[in-house]
């Protein structure tokens, strides 16, 4: 856990005062309406369909127990009893009030958390693998580097009025979990033939109306040059940044209409002029911030336990869900838990009160106190001793968090729709239950197997939907709820944008057409290892395409 | 009446009345001279210059750089790019002179990123509160001045 000092907690008291002040400006009249609504979105508060959204900061997911205990807090005190996890690794809550959030936000502050720049046109929370630091395949810990470009993203004064949002993302390992390709800018830390630390950078990535897919601006970066190649890309950006039409003011529009080529030369001769001014890392810089996590010392005996394999033979509930839920850690004997909250009856990402309290508890008990938030809207505990795994199993059962379901079908990533949304045009939550229920049968999802089912309201994209291995996208025709499918999206290593099926699919059908495409790859492909996006790189859209609407046709 | 105050939230005179439409640029008079007609400055000139945000200043000649005085415009309240301009003017350009902010955004909320930004002079908006942005810029310590990276100016 980043743990705040003096300076970093005096930030965020000031920030709730400063807030607290623009709120009764805006509530006695001095503020305008239409400026409060810049000011409140530059801390995470939206006036929504029905009530404020509140969304709050959970820089590249990290959560500590008590923090956890504070957002059961607030979803009890403030709202209604629950919280909903994003795709950017945050927590929203749908339900506070206007006057009371500055009450809100005092009590996050009393934990190190805020709302800061959550929202509005300016850089995003930071966001990492959620394996970070615990990952088998990690190259160094990405999360200091998070950190230090959360301190200098933080109220940096130039880029707080962009032309439009500015998300960032770091992956450290071989395998990205952190979507980088679809953010504006996407940091690979990599080691270079001379064995120097440093950058593979990837700009122009975004999802919403237009998605696209990251370009590499820089093969390699040293170092300490982060902070200030950040800063070159973040000046051209706002100086150059369409701001005409806000559908085409994201990075990713500037670099396809310059050309990358020439963005790239306009970055790099700010670079070389600032690269060495005061934004340079020093010595010890990265150190210092190393230093400010806390640190736990991991059990060098915690694969000598003998329980796990005991248990693994005697219970297949428990063997199924490690099959799915677990994933390999750094060290041996130790496991990465799945959380799952994609549970049946339940909008994705959703979380009650009491549960957040009882997941604190159990990450005190096994997890050091510390837990993930993922972009994919599940939790993750990253250091549980094997010979803990059967009673924490056991415990995650009673509370509704062991389906055994992480990659899996019904595993959706979904926006809050038109439940919460003034945006959407797709009740998302309604369909993910559908889906849920049509594919419950855990024998006939594993025989699936892996498969990302992606779904957004609106073109925003809130939900992914253009990179998952199956998107659905809810678009309005005359007041009525139709959904658009894509195939063969992608936010790995080899991220790609789904392509379109055809027509769009009436709300009736969208459960049958998700079942047609999933019985006609079981179908395709070659044997059981073929997975789901290999299949349909390898045999394209007519099979689908031919089954989908023969039957909707009929 | 625009008011106009120095970083530390003092009032300070404005001595650059804009130059009106069928009014020559004066040899040896402070004026606020539009970008469109900097041609007509001549050498040595005790003129400002009004920059519009989408001016690439990474172009300026080095004559407007001698000016004692370059005012950005911020023609609505949620765009930036005037900050960028100043940040190109003082790092890449070293420009000496007096930096005025002026327009939609220069308000409470934004006066102190505009100070951060290397801005000398704001010309706060008609419907502003003076003292409480005096005040903001001589004493109140707030978040968006308590940054670490980098330490700014």
């Amino acid at each position: 856990m980043y743990r705040y000092d003096q300076h970093d907690q005096q930030l965020v008291d000031a920030r709730v005062a400063e807030f607290r002040d623009q709120t009764r400006r805006y509530l006695d009249g001095s503020l305008s309406a239409d400026e409060f609504r810049h000011l409140r979105l530059r801390n995470g508060l939206y006036i929504q369909r029905f009530a404020p959204m509140l969304r709050i900061s959970i820089p590249y997911g990290l959560l500590s127990s008590a923090q956890m205990r504070m957002l059961a807090h607030i979803a009890r005190k403030y709202d209604k009893g629950y919280g909903h996890f994003t795709t950017r690794q945050n927590i929203q809550f749908n339900w506070p009030k206007l006057e009371e959030v500055p009450d809100i936000l005092a009590d996050l502050a009393t934990v190190q958390m805020h709302a800061i720049q959550t929202s509005g046109n300016c850089i995003r929370n930071i966001t990492s693998d959620p394996f970070a630091g615990a990952a088998a395949d990690e190259l160094v810990d990405p999360r200091p580097y998070c950190e230090l470009t959360r301190q200098w993203a933080t109220f940096h004064p130039e880029f707080n009025w962009l032309p439009r949002k500015f998300k960032i993302a770091f992956s450290s390992s071989t395998k990205d979990r952190a979507a980088t390709r679809v953010h504006d800018i996407g940091i690979h830390i990599v080691r270079n033939a001379a064995g120097e630390l440093g950058y593979e950078v990837y700009v122009g990535g975004g999802l919403g109306r237009t998605p696209i897919i990251g370009v590499k601006i820089r093969d390699f970066l040293p170092e300490a040059d982060l902070l200030s190649y950040c800063e070159a890309i973040l000046r051209i950006y706002n100086l150059l940044g369409r701001r005409d039409n806000m559908y085409k003011a994201r990075i990713k529009i500037l670099v396809k209409e310059m050309g990358l080529a020439a963005f790239a030369e306009k970055v790099e001769a700010e670079w070389t002029t600032i690269k060495d001014g005061p934004l340079k890392l020093k010595d010890g810089d990265l150190e210092r911030m190393k230093a400010q996590f806390s640190q736990f010392e991991l059990d060098p005996t915690a694969a000598e336990d003998g329980s796990y394999a005991q248990k693994l033979s005697e219970d297949p509930a428990f063997a199924a869900w490690t099959r799915r839920n677990l994933k390999d850690h750094r060290v041996p004997g130790y496991k990465l838990v799945f959380l799952s909250l994609k549970a049946r009856g339940v909008a994705p990402g959703d979380v009650s009160a009491e549960q957040m309290d009882a997941i604190a508890d159990l990450a005190d008990r096994f997890a050091y106190g510390e837990l993930r938030a993922t972009h994919d809207q599940n939790l993750v505990f990253t250091d549980v001793r094997q010979q803990d795994l059967y009673p924490l199993w056991q415990e995650l059962g009673r509370l509704g968090l062991a389906t055994p379901n992480i990659g899996l079908l019904t595993d959706v990533i979904c926006c809050p729709g038109l439940d919460f949304c003034s945006l959407s045009n797709a009740s998302s939550i309604a369909v993910a239950e559908e889906i849920f229920d049509r594919f419950e049968d855990l024998d006939y999802q594993h025989d699936i197997g892996s498969i990302k089912l992606n779904m957004s309201g609106c073109m925003n994209g809130c939900g992914h939907h253009s990179v998952g291995h199956i998107g659905i996208l809810g678009v309005d025709k005359k007041g009525e709820e139709w959904y658009q499918i894509t195939l063969g999206g992608s936010s790995g290593n080899d991220a790609s944008l789904g392509d379109r099926t055809g027509p769009s699919v009436e709300r009736a059908h969208i459960a049958d057409a998700i079942q047609t495409i999933v019985e006609t790859y079981l179908k395709e492909r070659l044997n059981e290892e073929e997975g789901f996006l290999a299949c349909y790189r390898r045999v394209g859209m007519p099979p689908f395409k031919a089954k989908l609407y023969a039957e909707s046709q009929a | 009446m625009s008011i106009l105050l120095d970083r530390h939230g003092q009032r300070l005179e404005d001595h650059y009345p804009e130059l009106a439409a069928d009014q020559s640029v004066p040899a040896n008079q402070a004026v606020l001279v539009p970008w469109a007609r900097f041609g007509e400055i001549p050498e040595n000139s005790k003129a400002g210059l009004l920059l519009p945000n989408t001016t690439d200043v990474l172009a300026l000649p080095e004559a407007a750089l001698r000016l004692p005085l370059l005012v950005l415009e911020f023609p609505s309240f949620a765009d930036g790019r005037a900050y960028s301009q100043a940040s190109f003017l003082l790092q890449r350009r070293h420009y000496p002179g007096q930096l005025r902010a002026r327009g939609q955004a220069v308000v409470h909320d934004q006066l102190n990123m505009l100070r951060s930004c290397g801005f000398t002079q704001f010309q706060l908006r008609g419907d502003q509160d003076i003292d409480l942005c005096a005040r903001l810029l001589s004493n109140q310590p707030s978040a968006s001045t308590l940054r670490r990276f980098p330490s700014l100016p």
